[in-house]
């Protein structure tokens, strides 16, 4: 049993953290997320209508052991994330957020600037603030200070299924953090996944690589597996890597 | 700042024309090869040596598309608002000399169409007019816009071409985007189709999405009419002008719709044909160039071509749409802008997208700039 995480004042048995987006329909959505049994599943405002409690999306993720984790996809700016944030808690009734704001509408690349103001405001204002960013470590140590509840770097370009192209700012952000390290966006394939864990990020969301499988249940299995083995395999303490053999005459042998 | 005319001015049409269909299978292969595509590989996509590799551009097409976009299609409705205007357009039915009655809806008729696009299920919204300064002019669709934007979370317009300072007007109660297509980039020939208006400045039209760009829309849709000069000359200004404004106005969205010249009352036939094949062609390569571009598809085009297109690279389409205004209840018998050729109804296409594993996506904006009132 891997170590339970926890987040505010919320515990997690799953360290897989899923989205809504992309898939074929929202039955399947539905099947997926369980499958997956990921207790943390995040939907963008814009997509949903919060003022109808037969929104298709939000009635297909009512569960016990789902936490919804509403996101500001589509804002440009610390304003607007400000605005789509107080809308979500009042109508979701929730106050945690996840803070996305990227004024690329192609990459979808995070505006550290913005992310940072409005990261600030909203702690202040009660909000569990889970922040989408590069992975830049002064960035995330910046968010810290202003009170983020955790830190979600980049793997690779949103939607892009490239793995960890960032590991080795990865790496410095999980050894500095003292807030939970998730790996967001770019992680494609359960190895990713896996191979993400094993470094010790606390958790990764992954959402294309699922929806756009042709078999998103399955590949909801596959990445729950790779989840808690790479977990386990960080928690069990991994063997360093080698690249030599140990020389057979030691160059100190004569000190004996 | 530059401007897109400066860079434009910098090309010539016959030459383009003569490098596209110059390009080899060689070139063809190396375009499909790469991941990035610049716009030399977009002019071998679309050239006829491209042909042969049809298949392999729609598979990679369909690949793309589902990585950014998932299995989704997004829905809009399109409103007609009015079709009085004082341009003179060779190929639209709404032409000044055309003797059709003219009509702008009022406020009642407008809330009595939303009525009927809302029962359906439409969120996102095409408002479209004619080009009359006196009638529909920025305070009328200032005034639509106001009257609707509880209503729909994504407001589009298509209408003419406006300055800087209208647009910056109409964001701040609530545009989304606007769609502007210049028709043909063929200058002579864009004069010989529009004789007499305002719309006869071409470079007023072209250098929009520049004014566009710098009101700060959330999204500019961009397009050729097909059938005016040819298509792949038309396609490559096309993909000029998006990546020029791309790199220049990095935080906003873009579109690409693909009409071809339908039959309309006093029409005009075709002058360049663009066949299916070419139209799949064309989609496919704009897919391959860019795997985030929203590529639209309208009511324009058959049932078979739009039930096979959702799965090759379209990420938008309307359904049974009407290009009079107030065609969908409050004058249904008024005439056309053009013919649809798709008439089947919003129930019958969601069915479709459905059986084809296609989820439906009604909203995908919010008004999330609210605060700013």
């Amino acid at each position: 049993m891997n170590k339970i995480l926890k987040i505010a004042d919320k515990e997690f048995t799953s360290r897989l953290f899923t989205g809504t987006g992309k898939f074929s329909a929202s039955e399947v959505m539905k099947e997926a997320l369980l499958a997956s049994e990921s207790e943390l599943i995040t939907v963008a405002l814009k997509r949903v209508d919060v003022q109808n409690n037969e929104d298709d999306i939000l009635t297909h993720l009512q569960h016990a052991h789902i936490n919804l984790l509403p996101n500001t996809s589509g804002v440009r700016t610390a304003k607007e994330a400000i605005f789509a944030a107080e809308l979500s808690r009042e109508a979701l009734g929730t106050n945690w957020v996840k803070l996305e704001i990227h004024p690329d509408p192609r990459y979808l690349l995070p505006d550290p600037i913005e992310t940072l103001k409005a990261a600030e405001a909203l702690v202040k204002l009660g909000f569990v603030v889970m922040p989408y960013i590069h992975a830049d470590p002064v960035l995330c140590k910046r968010l810290e200070d202003v009170g983020v509840q955790c830190v979600m770097p980049l793997g690779a370009p949103i939607g892009s299924n490239k793995g960890l192209k960032t590991q080795d700012f990865l790496d410095i952000i999980i050894e500095q953090s003292n807030v939970p390290v998730i790996v967001d966006a770019g992680i494609g394939a359960p190895s990713h996944a896996a191979y993400a864990m094993e470094l010790g990020a606390d958790a990764v969301l992954v959402n294309t690589a699922i929806a756009v499988s042709k078999d998103p249940v399955a590949m909801a299995k596959a990445f729950k597996l790779a989840v808690e083995a790479g977990r386990m395999a960080f928690e069990a303490k991994l063997a360093p890597i080698k690249n030599k053999a140990e020389a057979s005459s030691p160059l100190t042998s004569f000190l004996n | 700042m530059a401007n897109f005319i400066t860079l434009f001015d910098t090309y010539n049409w016959d030459n383009t024309l003569e490098s596209i269909f110059n390009k080899t299978t060689v070139e063809v292969e190396n375009a499909l090869a790469k991941e990035k595509l610049d716009l030399e590989d977009f002019k071998a996509l679309i050239s006829p040596a491209a042909k042969p590799f049809l298949e392999q551009m729609a598979q990679k097409s369909s690949m793309l598309t589902k990585k950014r976009f998932g299995n989704t299609i997004q829905m809009y409705a399109p409103m007609y608002l009015s079709n009085e205007c004082q341009n003179i357009c060779t190929y639209c039915g709404f032409s000044m000399t055309n003797k059709i009655p003219r009509r702008t809806l009022t406020d009642a008729e407008i809330l009595k169409e939303v009525a009927f696009l809302k029962a359906k299920g439409y969120d996102h919204i095409l408002l479209v007019t004619g080009e009359a300064n006196k009638t529909v002019g920025v305070s009328y669709i200032k005034n639509a816009i106001k009257l609707i934007r509880s209503q729909f979370s994504n407001i589009t317009i298509e209408v003419q071409p406006l300055d800087q300072e209208e647009y910056e007007l109409l964001i701040e109660n609530g545009l989304y985007a606007v769609l502007v297509y210049q028709e043909t980039y063929h200058r002579e020939e864009y004069k010989k189709h529009h004789p007499k208006g305002k719309k006869s400045n071409f470079n007023y039209r072209l250098d929009t999405p520049d004014r566009l760009g710098k009101a700060g829309v959330h999204k500019i849709g961009l397009g050729a009419l097909f059938g005016l000069e040819d298509w792949r000359a038309d396609s490559f200004f096309t993909a000029l002008h998006l990546k020029y404004l791309q790199k220049t106005y990095w935080k906003t969205k873009f579109s690409i719709s693909f009409p071809r010249l339908r039959p309309h009352s006093g029409g005009l036939e075709p002058k360049v044909e663009m066949t299916d094949s070419d139209l799949v062609q064309l989609i496919c390569a704009f897919r391959l160039l860019d795997e985030d571009i929203e590529l639209s598809m309208s009511t324009r085009e058959n049932e078979i071509f739009r039930n096979n297109i959702v799965q090759l690279g379209a990420t938008s389409i309307s359904a049974e749409s009407k290009t009079n205004p107030g065609g969908y209840t409050v004058e249904p018998q008024s005439l056309e802008q053009f013919e649809i050729s798709d008439e089947r109804s919003t129930e019958e296409i969601v069915k479709m997208l459905k059986g084809q594993g296609l989820e439906v996506i009604w909203k995908d904006w919010e008004h999330f700039e609210a605060i700013e009132k």
